[in-house]
């Protein structure tokens, strides 16, 4: 049992799994982990995939967090090499924009059917 | 006028279904591109992989355009892709490999058994330079020009039919 336990250690300090030492840097890492995506998985975040490509993303993000590098300049210097394709938290853009403005929009349009009726009512 | 409003929710209707089923129809090109090409190649400094050839510095290879061919032993349509790389070298064109997540003696197999058409070998373990060129698979190939920088990107083997326009694109980026 110890071995085993071993042996898993072992391997995941080898796929660069190992957390880092300090909490608070890999609380941060966990976080940007989350919202990037695997880009031979693309529908997983790198936090959840388990394809090789996803455990060196993992331990870019890590190494790069660990020597003190903000969360959000990782995320930029992958953006800079993929794409805002890689992240799941994307910038606003004017290709993101209409995200941002359609729930406001709508509402908008919702208040405006709602005055009207009252209106008719009243 | 109001008769006319009755009918605007059955054409926007309409119109999200055209949308949703034009959606289904195309197929999706999932493919992800580096957003490097026109830009200098990152620095890269990679060890020997095999036994005899050099491994890859970008430093080094500045001056002269080439072939970055990012592959791997365990990967299968890299074992397509080795006679047109053997035939890209006949041509008098540098294929500089990356081999990533791989062993040496791996690689020394598969370049018996498939052919070899690399000048230099580096050995990416931890896909570092992957990453670092924005690519996002094996194999894939891009044309470095003279001056350092990233020509073009090619996703995939490189088939027979390509390798004519990749020669020309090396050729080019004197």
């Amino acid at each position: 049992m110890r071995l085993l336990a071993l042996a898993l250690s072992v391997s995941v300090a080898a796929s660069g799994d190992a957390p880092l030492r300090d909490p608070a840097r890999e609380a941060q890492a966990r976080a940007l982990m989350e919202t990037l995506r695997c880009l031979v998985c693309q529908g997983q975040s790198i936090a959840d995939s388990d394809a090789d490509m996803a455990v060196d993303m993992r331990a870019l993000v890590r190494a790069r967090v660990g020597a003190g590098e903000r969360p959000d300049a990782v995320r930029d210097w992958l953006i800079a090499r993929y794409g805002t394709y890689v992240t799941y938290d994307p910038p606003l853009s004017a290709l993101t924009a209409p995200l941002w403005a359609a729930p406001l929009l709508l509402i908008a349009a919702g208040l405006w059917v709602v005055r009207g009726s009252f209106r008719r009512r009243g | 006028m109001r008769r006319a409003i009755v009918w605007v929710p059955l054409a926007s209707f309409a119109l999200l279904f055209a949308l949703v089923g034009w959606g289904l129809m195309r197929p999706a090109d999932r493919t992800v591109r580096s957003e490097l090409i026109g830009q200098e190649l990152p620095e890269l400094n990679l060890p020997a992989m095999v036994p005899g050839k050099p491994g890859v510095s970008a430093a080094a290879l500045k001056g002269r355009p080439y072939l970055l061919n990012i592959f791997a032993s365990w990967c299968v349509p890299c074992v397509a892709e080795a006679p047109q790389l053997v035939r890209l070298r006949a041509m008098g064109v540098p294929v500089v490999g990356v081999a990533v997540r791989d062993t040496s003696d791996a690689v020394r197999a598969f370049l018996a058994r498939h052919g070899d058409g690399y000048s230099a070998i580096g050995s990416d373990t931890a896909s570092r330079v992957q990453l670092a060129i924005g690519s996002s698979g094996v194999p894939e190939t891009f044309v470095v020009d003279a001056g350092g920088r990233i020509a073009l990107q090619h996703v995939g083997d490189v088939r027979a039919d390509d390798v004519d326009a990749l020669a020309a694109a090396v050729r080019g980026g004197r």
